[in-house]
């Protein structure tokens, strides 16, 4: 890792703003949020914006609150401690409060942002690497487009993987975004934000600025996440399960959402797994055979840390007990 | 300054041990938890390390390293780099021809490339600039043209490749080093054993990860004088390659200043080619220059621990006695010797110092490979064959139906013994460290229970134990001289200063020379003046590895100590007119032994002194005794004393998922005498940690894919996110038993605890797997998908092992030639081989 390349440093005062500037510098700049992410990389130069936008004074990213209906309204540079010790996320997201528990470390968490953690590039142990080590492998596609993708050389397209600890648990909640752009704003679910592709990760445009992000009101359903990773600070997930489950008055599953991180370039839906849960009350045996299912779509794919095949082994283990930790 | 009489205290001390035999009570100062010397400072932030150096008109050097895992240097073009604006200066390996290396028999480094890379991270081009990133944009308008060779990537490689060779030195094709050394009788050892087992074990190399990143600032000034400030842990090594590369500046033109270091577990002993170009850089712009490298080039120095594919044949009694061991290891040495061929050996010398061997065959093999090169690692060469050893006998245990704890209590190494291999035994306080582990955790009712927790993990224990060197009988380079040296100025002021080319990485060696001095002489170890690691100003100490300097440095500050005392007491015998010999040295003060009143502070003591004698100065130093192993490879074990540790580690693992945590660790360690015992205990946790990052997940690992007839092989991730280290999370709660039993060779008794605790960790932690779910795994690191696989194994009905493949076919086919035959002392061998064609051939001369 280098030290920080010359930038130019803009702030912004709203987000029509920060808009505006990124249109009008283009590819040349970023907006950062909490900069865990973004400085990182561009002290390896995977990133060289020589203009860098920061959302720090954009007071409206700031706001967190309840709305009427009782849904909860997150702004994007609500930093991820403030989420952590927030008392209406404990008490009625539990799910999504120990997702971002886990995410990185606390020193991190007091600078990092939901919006950025929900943006959070992907991640290959081809890309995340110094300017030097890149060279020696010629570059990757996500680095230089008429490079190869070295986790599957025949592949037309990149493997990076998603390596956010709160998109699983947002996307299962059905969670919703607001993004702002040059012609106003518009709200998508947030499984609608992601791609499945390592490089075009986002179905944003560059300059559209994710604003804020809307939880349902609690009652009725359970949302959990389980993380696996060498430790339990810093690693980022190679697996998490975001797993919500909808509960008739008889405790039989009504709906069920399972999303699969660390898995592929996206959170991956567990769709067999969610389709046998539908419809019964939780027993031991539903659970492990939903965990089962859920071996197919784990995509692991030789670029993150751990083996490779282990991860897809252990995913159903780690699906099941997501889902027993929904009871 | 003045010399003192030499004769005043004995210079060699057969007769007169180094006050190991001081009851504790009447030691002031030594095993008490005085704060380090330099402690403040280094908790307040104040402590400059290498990269804080700064100097007027400095410029910043980078390093263009290898893109090519092994290939030819065609062409490099500079010239578009030497036009950027800001460019002071460029180096190619043609400025800088003369090859070095830390061992005289392994010169095969240069500082920078000459005509060809060994592996993706070697230097190639110097170029310093104003700005450090001015000097990082010149290195990627550096044109480099390469012609591919065929890449070595592991030992099977290496043993089947001749050619191309990566050096043109060394054994024959890419075989670095062979060592075959037969003590006793194999076959007859072999012959009365009654049970025999034959394992196959793989250790994975890691790397030191010092948190401070190695920097340098050279400054070669007007006065035709080089000053290199560094973060190294052998300032005199370094001091001698920098005069071998830049001759014909003269060496007592050159100083070198090992800076504190961040961290240095082995990692900073080498002499390095970024400290090199910084020294003629700053000689070609007359500018000072500094270099600081990045995380990723830390992994390129590397010199951490060797892969270690290795093959053990063990023959014992049914009560676990060693009748025959017949040992091989083959190293995956990387691009250069660096300190290969002393690893080589050390993977074959410590496994007798234990547990009776009576009968020891071993042979190693040192490869090079196309990776980062490897050397010495917080226990140099003896945690992997450790490793081996104590996962073999925990098998033996089972075997046989016997608790592993008795089985090698039963069977310890005498105290004041030889080896098999001739290595000398002094104090011997494994038994007892054993005992302690065992009692604390409860191993004796616990282990073999498989407890269930309350989140469904198996808990189990597991035993290990180990020993390593207090220093290395011989120095790098072959020398009659004193390992370490100390000069201590008495001022009027009342002030000692301490003079000792030792070097503080951490483990408190600068401390060690206050605690001592003052201990002597009666004054407060945090008043005395400790300057180190300059070789203007310091003697010569060899250097802080192989866990030397405690008792090197430290008896080399006795003695000095003990002359200034002797001299002192003269001053004021006469003064008082009482005899020198009821003099007593405490509190501060000099008085008479029988009449306390009668006295004068320490201050007035030196004054009077002074005053008799002229300005007060005395000198100390060491040198190991001599080894009784005089084979040819005898070098490599000998030290003044061994060091012991026993450990049990409870595990708690997952079975669904093979993942396990580490929750408790007892760790006993044998030290002699705790010069410190804070200090002692803090080295031992911090060797519990380090070695829990071995055993659970630290790896080396490259990446070796081929695209297009392209063959990448680079370090998988050289990042301190990715190369996977243990946090706070992982640490286990420790219980440490510091165990003393002094030995005669060290000061007031005292051998070495920075490097011992860390070996029995990772087979601790593979036998607690085993008394957990019952899997073995004969490869470390033992990480989760490794048990994972082998409770895959057991679960189809196969053998429950996850490691190399246990038969011949498991390790690579090499001619070991004829073995050095060396009796035992126990068959009346006198350390010499007997079949040495170099000695016979000596001989003859």
């Amino acid at each position: 890792m280098l030290r920080l390349p010359t930038f130019s440093y803009h702030r912004p005062k709203s987000a029509a703003l920060a808009v505006q500037l990124k249109q009008q510098h283009g590819r040349e700049a970023m907006f950062v949020a909490g900069g865990t992410d973004l400085y990182p990389n561009m002290k390896r130069r995977q990133q060289t914006p020589t203009q860098v936008i920061s959302l720090q004074d954009v007071p409206e990213l700031h706001q967190l609150e309840v709305l009427p209906d009782g849904r909860l309204q997150i702004g994007a540079m609500v930093t991820l401690s403030t989420l952590e010790h927030y008392p209406t996320l404990k008490l009625h997201y539990p799910g999504l409060q120990h997702a971002i528990r886990e995410i990185s470390t606390p020193l991190l968490r007091n600078m990092g942002t939901l919006g950025g953690n929900l943006l959070l590039d992907t991640r290959c142990t081809y890309y995340d690497q110094t300017h030097e080590w890149r060279e020696s492998i010629d570059f990757c596609m996500k680095s230089k487009a008429e490079s190869i993708c070295w986790v599957a050389p025949g592949s037309p397209r990149c493997w990076a993987v998603q390596s956010s600890d709160s998109v699983p648990v947002v996307c299962a909640m059905e969670a919703e975004v607001e993004l702002a752009g040059a012609d106003g704003t518009r709200t998508l679910t947030a499984d609608a934000l992601y791609n499945d592709d390592g490089i075009q990760y986002l179905t944003k445009k560059p300059e559209e600025l994710l604003t804020r992000i809307t939880l349902p009101a609690s009652g009725g359903w359970k949302a959990s996440y389980l993380k696996l990773r060498r430790r339990d600070t810093y690693d980022f997930p190679v697996l998490g399960v975001g797993a919500c489950l909808w509960f008739d008055g008889d405790g039989v599953v009504t709906k069920a959402n399972i999303r699969l991180g660390g898995a592929g370039s996206y959170a991956i839906p567990a769709t067999q797994s969610e389709q046998l849960l539908v419809g019964s009350k939780l027993t031991d045996e539903l659970i492990a055979a939903a965990g089962t299912a859920a071996m197919k779509p784990a995509r692991t794919m030789d670029n993150t840390d751990l083996d490779v095949y282990w991860r897809k082994k252990v995913a159903p283990v780690f699906v099941a007990r997501a889902i027993a930790a929904c009871k | 300054m003045v010399l003192d009489d030499p004769k005043s205290a004995p210079a060699t001390r057969e007769d007169a041990p180094w006050q190991h035999d001081k009851k504790k009570e009447d030691l002031k100062h030594i095993g008490k938890p005085i704060r380090k010397v330099d402690a403040r400072s280094k908790v307040a932030g104040l402590t400059r390390f290498a990269d804080d150096l700064r100097l007027p008109r400095m410029l910043h050097m980078k390093l263009l390293r290898s893109t090519m895992a092994h290939a030819e240097i065609v062409s490099i073009d500079t010239s578009k780099a030497a036009a950027l604006p800001g460019v002071k200066g460029i180096l190619t390996g043609k400025d800088m021809p003369t090859p070095f290396g830390i061992l005289p028999v392994s010169q095969d480094e240069h500082a920078l490339c000459p005509d060809k890379v060994r592996f993706v991270g070697d230097p190639v081009v110097a170029i310093a600039a104003t700005e450090e990133e001015t000097a990082w944009d010149a290195c990627r308008l550096v044109d480099v043209q390469y012609r591919e060779l065929q890449t070595v990537g592991s030992v099977h490689e290496a043993a089947g490749t001749n050619d191309p060779r990566l050096h043109d030195y060394g054994v024959r094709g890419n075989i670095h080093r062979l060592e075959n050394l037969e003590f006793g009788d194999l076959a007859d050892g072999f012959n009365r054993a009654e049970h025999i087992r034959e394992d196959t074990f793989w250790f994975e190399g890691n790397t030191h990860l010092p948190m401070e990143q190695h920097a340098t600032l050279a400054h070669f000034d007007r006065d035709g004088k080089l000053t290199v400030w560094s973060s190294t842990q052998t300032p005199h090594y370094l001091h001698r390659a920098l005069a071998r590369v830049l001759a014909p500046l003269p060496a007592h033109k050159i100083r070198v200043i090992a800076v504190q270091n961040g961290g240095g577990f082995g990692g900073k002993s080498d002499p390095f080619n970024h400290e090199i170009c910084a020294a003629k850089m700053s000689m070609l712009t007359g500018r000072p220059v500094k270099i600081a490298l990045t995380r990723e080039e830390v992994f390129w120095c590397h010199r951490g621990r060797h892969p270690v594919l290795m093959r053990s044949k063990i023959g014992v009694t049914k009560t676990g006695r060693i009748t025959a061991l017949d040992f091989h290891s083959f190293l995956d040495g990387g691009a250069y010797g660096s300190y290969g061929t002393a690893s080589t050996f050390y993977t074959g010398a410590l496994q007798t110092v234990t547990y009776a061997v009576e009968n020891y065959h071993f042979r190693g093999a040192r490869f090079f490979t196309n990776k980062a090169p490897c050397g010495p690692k917080r226990g140099h060469g003896t945690p992997q064959p450790r490793f081996a050893l104590e996962v073999q006998l925990d098998k033996i245990a089972c075997d046989l139906g016997l608790d592993p704890a008795q089985m090698r209590l039963d069977n310890l190494a005498p105290r004041d013994s030889l080896t098999a291999n001739f290595l000398r035994i002094g104090s011997m306080g494994l038994g007892a460290c054993i005992e302690k582990v065992v009692e604390g955790s409860g191993w004796k009712e616990r282990r073999g229970k498989r407890e269930v927790t309350k989140d469904g993990r198996i808990r189990g224990l597991g035993l290990a134990c180990s020993s390593y060197l207090s220093g290395a009988g011989l120095p790098i380079y072959w020398n009659g001289l004193p390992h370490s040296g100390v000069q201590l100025q008495l001022d009027r002021s009342g002030l000692v200063t301490a003079f000792c080319g030792s070097t503080d990485i951490g483990q408190g060696s600068d401390s060690i020379l206050g605690w001592i001095i003052g201990e002597v002489l009666g004054i407060d170890p945090l008043g005395i003046k400790v300057v180190t690691a300059d070789t203007d100003l310091t003697p010569v100490d060899l250097g802080s590895y192989s866990s030397r300097v405690t008792v090197m440095t430290g008896n080399a500050a006795m003695q000095a100590a003990e002359r200034a005392r002797d001299l002192l007491a003269k001053g004021v015998a006469k003064k008082l007119e009482v005899p020198a010999s009821r003099l007593v040295f405490a509190d501060e003060r000099v008085f008479d032994a029988e009449d306390p009143q009668k006295g004068m502070s320490f201050q007035d003591a030196v004054i009077c002194t002074e005053a008799q004698f002229g300005t007060i100065g005395t000198v100390g130093s060491y040198t190991p005794p001599k080894s009784a192993a005089k084979f040819r490879g005898g070098g490599v074990g000998p030290s003044p004393s061994y060091s012991y540790s026993a450990a049990v580690v409870e595990v708690e693992v997952d079975p669904e998922t093979g993942i396990y945590r580490v929750p408790k660790v007892w760790m006993a360690h044998d030290i002699g005498r705790a010069l410190n015992a804070a200090v002692a205990m803090g080295q031992i946790e911090g060797s519990i940690y380090m070695g829990l990052g071995e055993a659970m997940m630290e790896e080396m690992a490259y990446r070796d894919r081929s695209h297009k007839g392209k063959r990448v092989f680079v370090h998988k991730i050289p990042s301190l996110l990715e190369y996977k280290s243990p946090s706070a999370c992982e640490m286990p709660e420790c219980v440490t038993y510091v165990i003393e039993d002094p030995d005669k060779n060290g000061p007031f008794g005292a051998k070495e605890v920075g490097q011992g605790p860390l070996l029995p960790m990772m087979p601790a932690v593979a036998n607690a797997i085993f008394d957990a779910v019952g899997v073995r795994v004969d490869e470390n690191p033992v990480s989760f998908e490794k048990v994972f696989a082998a409770l895959q194994a057991q679960k189809a009905g196969k053998e429950a092992r996850f490691g190399p493949a246990n038969d011949d076919t498991g390790v690579p086919v090499v001619d070991f030639g004829e073995p050095l035959q060396i009796k035992t002392p126990w068959q009346g061998g006198d350390g010499t081989a007997h079949n040495d064609p170099h000695r016979t051939k000596k001989a003859a001369k």
